[in-house]
């Protein structure tokens, strides 16, 4: 698929670029006259991508995280985040709603989120070398909106 | 967050963005509130709460059982949209009743 427009950021896992991240494609965003549900729904699901990096890929080191936002045709925007961290055992498991390694501070609906507010979500992820999340919304164009 | 206590009733207005990084100084705080005043009821205010994502629903589940414990309930007020839509992606209103922020603000 074509893209249109992209951009690439590498920023270590510490929890202080969640509102980075979050903030930086959101602003990647705004070109596909999003509006504010639409930004919120991105916004949340990246916070929760980023976080699971920096407290599950990451558990006891500082790794870092790539993110690529693309914008595809049709409004469409496009998104991986990806770690070298520990990768998850069972990708099926760690979906499922309630389902968190992370303790009290956790409430493991970071999965159910991104299902909810994106239009895409693909977790691939290998044991030992790392995860990537796939993820993608569609923006509706002002125009069409009912 | 600004804190106030009233016939037992313990009012928490949390600020800002609530995520990861910012939970649990939040999560700390809240706790130490709840135990230095033991309130029969709990309300946390997210009327300035900027941004929300699933360690907001964390610190709601943490406030919940530990006002159970203490005999107490707890009680949403005021959500703004996007947190109010993270709270019902996960559920909440299955296990509590919650206001919307009102419309008139």
């Amino acid at each position: 698929m074509k893209c249109e427009n992209y951009m690439q950021l590498t920023f270590p896992s510490r929890s202080a670029n969640e509102a980075f991240a979050r903030a930086a494609v959101a602003c990647f965003a705004a070109q596909l006259d999003p509006t504010m549900d639409e930004l919120g729904d991105i916004k949340t699901a990246v916070s929760e991508a980023v976080t699971n990096c920096i407290v599950h890929a990451y558990p006891d080191r500082i790794g870092l995280i790539a993110l690529k936002a693309r914008i595809l045709p049709d409004g469409v925007l496009d998104l991986v985040i990806k770690d070298k961290g520990c990768g998850i055992e069972d990708v099926e498991a760690a979906r499922r709603p309630a389902f968190t390694t992370g303790g009290a501070e956790r409430s493991g609906m970071g999965f159910t989120i991104m299902e909810t507010f994106m239009t895409d979500l693909k977790v691939t992820s290998q044991p030992g070398r790392g995860t990537t999340v796939h993820m993608r919304r569609k923006i509706v164009k002002r125009g069409e909106r009912g | 967050m600004t804190s106030f206590l009233q016939d037992k009733q313990l009012t928490i207005a949390m600020t800002g963005e609530i995520d990861h990084h910012s939970a649990k100084e939040i999560m700390r705080d809240l706790g130490n509130k709840v135990d230095a005043y033991l309130p029969s009821l709990c309300v946390l205010d997210f009327r300035d709460v900027t941004f929300m994502d699933s360690s907001g629903i964390a610190i709601v589940i943490h406030t919940i059982r530990r006002m159970q414990e203490i005999g107490g309930t707890t009680r949403l007020q005021n959500i703004p949209p996007q947190p109010m839509k993270v709270l019902r992606a996960a559920g909440i209103e299955k296990i509590m009743q919650i206001e919307e922020r009102s419309p008139a603000r």
